[in-house]
């Protein structure tokens, strides 16, 4: 097994779920609390990658962060490089690909928050902020939880992106799913099968979390 | 003293109007009032408007147009373009389902709206201490909401609101779930704390027992309007508008005719329409010959299956039971007297007096149980 390609992707799956934690946050209060009309056209955009082939969002990402874009050429002449086939254009794309894993159960989490509870907050003089970091936040845990378990697993798994984004570079963008293929394709199916159960038992213990997380009220811990 | 008692002894006044329009049609809030220190009800059925007009005065509803102002601070005031956000308005509200915060212990719920005033932390321990100590929940402080009982639960939302030194306080049906002797617990020590801070307090109710309990004044709220304003003897007990009269949960409901005033006892005597039944009721402004609605709540009558004697009530009067229909824990009997009367009774009375349709039985209405209403 690729141990260099098995820490990479843990590293960036860490990476992506954690900034995933701090922008997905805000998205999804607005989602959950705006009335603006044309929320709507916001809400399918950030649903987009959920539907999306990942060649596609990898291609486009590929064409943001190459050297014709503004974007990319404001990037190079910062820098003195292209984000194109680097560590940081990979959580780039991956955080574009993953965001509406963690901002629907987010939004999801807060939009379930007793209104009367906020109500209650603001009658008792907290500003917006107050109210939100100690009675919504507070209240959406589980939510939380999910949406940053989520964002990881899908990030660990995730291959056109990368592959269109990261390309295969040993130590740089090669990723486990990358590592997977290339042992496939050298008919090297010991190998594969290894590193392909760590990924299904990495997967597998992110699922119980969110579903353990998740269990109705009243419900008996298994230990117990 | 701090300086949140600069402002006390201040007035509420409102002069709103708040239009919804749903699939049931239209209903729009429009109402007018002052209201002094001291508790005020709001009376109504619900759908009246009652949480609406709260939610407007706290902020959590934008009217379409009006004022409100507390003393010299206006809240609204939608000529000059002023709302003054809902954390700023520096009211008490305590919500029908309360809304505490169900993942804070009770001191953290108390303590919540401290926070931004009082940045000392032992000041705001000293505060919390004392409004726990004053609703007599200190030994609950450490528990959550989900862990102490319903009427516990409510003085942890009052302490909660008061303890932030409100120029006003509304409370939307805070009691309508406790026991009656729960009840009058938490109403003393409401009281109690008011004679102290002497602030406007708008109460809103369905329930015609807390009316009386309660308010030195009552607005009855119907349809958005209110339709009555005064004390509650005066507005419950005075002739009135038998919309009212419904929506106050009469079962008999009556059209009379005023035969005798005593004005020297008090009393009038009326006779009910189509029959030959006189009840003794309570003096009201009427003229002898003007016609009436007498309201008689099932709850309020007594019966018997012997005639009684030795007697303070002036109304016993003979009858025949027609049907019992038990209805939960209550047995609701209609009992033909030259009139059909319902009557209320327990399961155990029931049993215990063995009562069959076709039993002759009297019916024992006290004076001050016939409620005298406008007719029309």
């Amino acid at each position: 097994m690729d141990w260099q390609a098995f820490w990479l992707t843990i590293r960036l799956a860490v990476i992506v779920a954690a900034v995933l934690a701090v922008i997905g946050l805000p998205i999804a209060y607005w989602i959950a609390y705006s009335r603006w009309r044309w929320k709507f056209l916001a809400e399918a955009l950030v649903a987009l990658p959920i539907v999306l082939p990942p060649t596609v969002l990898g291609f486009y990402v590929l064409v943001a962060l190459g050297s014709r874009s503004p974007l990319g050429r404001a990037w190079q002449s910062l820098t003195g490089h292209t984000l194109a086939f680097t560590f940081g254009g990979l959580v780039i794309g991956s955080i574009i690909y993953s965001l509406p894993f963690a901002v629907q159960p987010f939004a999801a989490s807060f939009a379930l928050v007793d209104p009367k509870l906020i109500a209650a907050s603001s009658t008792l003089g907290a500003s917006k902020l107050k109210t939100f970091s100690r009675v919504i936040l507070p209240l959406s845990l589980p939510g939380l939880v999910t949406g940053v378990a989520l964002s990881f697993a899908h990030t660990l798994g995730e291959f056109g992106v990368v592959l269109m984004v990261g390309g295969n570079i040993p130590g740089v963008t090669r990723t486990v799913s990358i590592d997977i293929y290339d042992q496939v394709q050298a008919l090297n199916y010991t190998s594969a099968n290894q590193t392909a159960l760590v990924l299904l038992a990495i997967s597998f213990a992110a699922l119980c979390l969110v579903y353990g997380v998740n269990r109705k009220v009243g419900a008996v811990w298994p230990w117990k | 003293m701090d300086e949140a008692n600069v402002d006390r002894q201040d007035t509420l006044t409102a002069q709103l109007r708040k239009r919804f329009a749903n699939a049931g049609g239209d209903f729009t809030l429009d109402v007018t009032f002052t209201i002094n220190p001291g508790i005020t009800i709001v009376f109504g059925p619900s759908g009246a408007g009652k949480t609406t007009l709260l939610d407007c005065i706290a902020g959590l509803t934008i009217p379409d147009s009006g004022k409100i102002t507390v003393g010299e601070r206006i809240l609204f005031d939608h000529t000059r373009g002023t709302n003054t956000p809902v954390q700023s308005r520096r009211l008490g509200y305590v919500f029908q389902d309360l809304a505490l915060f169900p993942h804070l212990t009770v001191r953290k719920n108390v303590e919540y709206g401290l926070a931004g005033f009082d940045k000392e932390k032992m000041e705001r321990r000293k505060k919390s201490d004392t409004i726990l100590e004053s609703f007599r929940i200190s030994h609950l402080r450490d528990r959550k909401p989900a862990e102490i009982s319903g009427g516990e639960r409510q003085r942890v939302a009052l302490a909660r609101a008061l303890v932030t030194d409100p120029c006003v306080l509304l409370l939307d049906e805070p009691l309508a779930a406790l026991d009656a002797a729960t009840k009058s617990k938490i109403i003393d020590d409401l009281r109690s704390w008011n004679a102290a801070h002497g602030i406007p307090i708008l109460y809103v109710t369905h329930n015609r027992e807390e009316v009386f309990a309660l308010g030195d004044r009552v607005l009855v709220l119907e349809n958005g309007r209110i339709i009555a304003d005064g004390t509650p003897h005066g507005v419950m007990a005075a002739p009135r508008r038998e919309s009212l009269a419904q929506l106050i949960g009469f079962e008999n409901i009556f059209h009379a005719v005023v035969t005798a005033a005593h004005e020297d006892r008090g009393t009038m005597t009326c006779r009910i329409a189509d029959s030959n039944l006189e009840l003794d009721t309570p003096l009201v402004r009427a003229e002898t010959g003007s016609a009436l609605l007498i309201g008689i709540r099932a709850g309020d009558i007594l019966l018997a299956t012997v005639q009684p004697v030795g007697l303070s009530a002036r109304n016993i009067i003979p009858g025949r039971l027609l049907s019992l229909e038990q209805r939960d824990v209550i047995v609701a009997a209609r009992v033909n007297c030259g009139v059909e009367m319902e009557v209320h009774l327990t399961l155990a009375a029931r049993d215990s007096l063995q009562l069959k349709p076709g039993r002759e039985v009297w019916l024992i209405v006290k004076t001050h149980s016939c409620h005298l209403m406008a007719a029309g």
